[in-house]
Parts: structure tokens; C-alpha cells; sequence
């Protein structure tokens, strides 16, 4: 089993929703993930941001649809923190639990 | 759901737009209401209070239907244009964003205010014509009791505008008075030739 803990990446968005709103809207999407907001470029429509997302385990599916829905689109995925979990050892911590 | 809704109109900017289309449409029709009551007040034949109703419903229909036809059209192709442009920025689809549903709907919102104020306005000012068509010992003068409601509410009207431009409300009230009074002493100069 794999688990994605930190992904950087790039976004070209519209200039609403702002950054505020656009990373409340993206917690509220994916909850319990950590998101970094940083504006790199604005334009005179858009403004290409850079997201660090972090959690013990990412759903990227749900990060990418939230994302897209409020009108940003990904360019790159440019960093990537990916841990494997030992399936067994993961069934005993449950067991444990 | 509502959150949706808030995003939609933050990415649209609709609240203002909205909010614009309000007070333009509310005033026009609370004017409107005032010029045809005036013109029944300043007449020298005896004016039918029923008459008076049907006028006054049939021009706030009219304002109405006008508002909701007019203001989706405009703004249902402004939207589309600004989608467009900002898809061409983005070189990317919006349509499934809430950029393409803002511009598929939205417009319905903003003609719905534009069409319900101008009418909302008449039937508040209407409402003294109908309590004397009911009881008409409740209201002895009901032309004069409208025309008094319609002064009332373009003052709060002009209220409402200057708390949005930050004025002083008392001076943004007496303003929009001024234009209302100005406009009964047209139609009364009118009756007059």
C-alpha cells in the first residue's frame, strides 16, 4: 500500500475565487490536509499559484476535482512525498487499535 | 449548498450586480407608480379607484416581465463572453467549473431581482388603493395615501443607496425625494397646460 504525504503543485487559476477562499474551499473539499497557498505570477486574467498539499494520506482525486471545479487547472505536479506501507504491519497497528 | 451558491456568486460578482440591478429596477418602478398616480391625482374627472388599480397593476406587470426578459438576455450574454475569455486565458474547458455554472445560472438570479423589484415596489405602494377598495372607510384619500407610501420608499430607497456608497443616509435620502418630487412637479405643470 502506498500513501501520498505531500504533493507541490503548479495551478493556473482565475483570479476569483482569491486565495483565501480558494484553499477554505479546498479544506472543506479535503479535510484533514494541510495546504500551502503561494501566488508565483499574476496576469491580466489568471494567476498561476503553487498548492503544497499535506496528510498522512492524500486523496489526489479529490484535491484534483476541487481544484478544477473552481476553474484551476493543474500544469504540473512538481513534488511528490510518497511513503509505502507494509500491508501486514499496517493490519497488526489496526488489530493493535 | 449555500456555500456553493456563495461561491458561485463570489466568482460572479452577482451580489453587486444583483444588489445594482435592485435599486435601478426598484426605483424605476416605485417612480413609475408615482408618475401614473400623480397623473390620476392632477386629472379634474373623477378617477374610478378600480381603474387606478388595473392601471397601476398592469404597468408593474409590465416593468416586471420587461426587467426579467431584459436583464437575462444582457446578462446571460455578458456571462458567456467573460467564460469565453477567461477559457481562452486558461486554454482550458470551464464549462463543468463553477465558472460554467455561474454563467448558466446566475443570469436567472440577477433577471429574477430585476424583474420582482420594480414589482414589489408597486405592490407596496398599491397597498392603500386596495385597503380603500376593500374598506373604504379605512382610507379616505387613497390616490394622496399612495403617493405618500411611494415619497416614503424612494427616501429609504435613496437611504439604501447611500449606506452602499458610504454617503450620509439623510442627504442620499432627500436626494432621491428631491427626484421624485421634481418629477410630480412635471406632471403637475403638465395638467396645468
Amino acid at each position: 500500500m502506498v500513501k501520498v504525504q505531500r504533493i507541490m503543485l503548479d495551478i493556473l487559476k482565475p483570479h476569483s475565487p482569491n486565495g483565501l477562499e480558494f484553499s477554505i474551499q479546498l479544506a472543506e473539499k479535503c479535510s484533514g490536509c494541510r495546504f500551502n497557498f503561494k501566488v508565483l505570477e499574476v496576469d491580466e486574467k489568471t494567476e498561476t499559484v503553487i498548492i503544497i498539499v499535506e496528510s498522512e494520506s492524500i486523496p489526489y482525486d479529490d484535491v484534483f476535482d476541487a481544484i478544477t471545479s473552481m476553474g484551476g487547472s493543474i500544469h504540473s505536479i512538481d513534488e511528490v512525498d510518497v511513503i509505502g506501507v507494509d500491508n501486514s504491519e499496517s493490519l497488526s497497528t489496526q488489530t493493535n487499535d | 449548498m449555500i456555500k456553493q451558491f456563495q461561491l458561485l456568486f463570489s466568482i460572479s460578482r452577482s451580489n453587486l450586480i444583483a444588489r445594482r440591478y435592485f435599486v435601478v429596477n426598484g426605483f424605476d418602478g416605485a417612480l413609475t407608480m408615482l408618475g401614473l398616480l400623480m397623473g390620476f391625482y392632477v386629472s379634474n374627472d373623477d378617477v374610478v379607484l378600480h381603474m387606478v388599480i388595473t392601471a397601476c397593476m398592469s404597468a408593474a406587470i409590465a416593468l416586471s416581465v420587461s426587467g426579467i426578459s431584459s436583464a437575462y438576455i444582457s446578462e446571460s450574454a455578458e456571462k458567456k463572453q467573460e467564460l469565453k475569455e477567461l477559457e481562452g486565458a486558461m486554454i482550458a474547458d470551464l464549462q463543468d467549473s463553477a465558472y460554467g455554472q455561474a454563467a448558466r445560472f446566475m443570469p436567472f438570479i440577477i433577471a429574477v431581482v430585476n424583474g420582482l423589484a420594480p414589482l414589489i415596489f408597486a405592490l407596496i405602494i398599491m397597498t392603500p388603493l386596495w385597503l380603500a377598495q376593500c374598506q373604504p372607510e379605512l382610507i379616505t384619500y387613497p390616490i394622496e395615501t399612495s403617493v405618500v407610501v411611494a415619497f416614503i420608499l424612494i427616501f429609504f430607497l435613496g437611504v439604501f443607496i447611500g449606506n452602499i456608497s458610504n454617503s450620509f443616509w439623510l442627504w442620499a435620502g432627500v436626494r432621491a425625494l428631491l427626484i421624485a418630487l421634481i418629477t410630480s412637479l412635471f406632471i403637475f405643470l403638465i395638467s396645468l397646460i
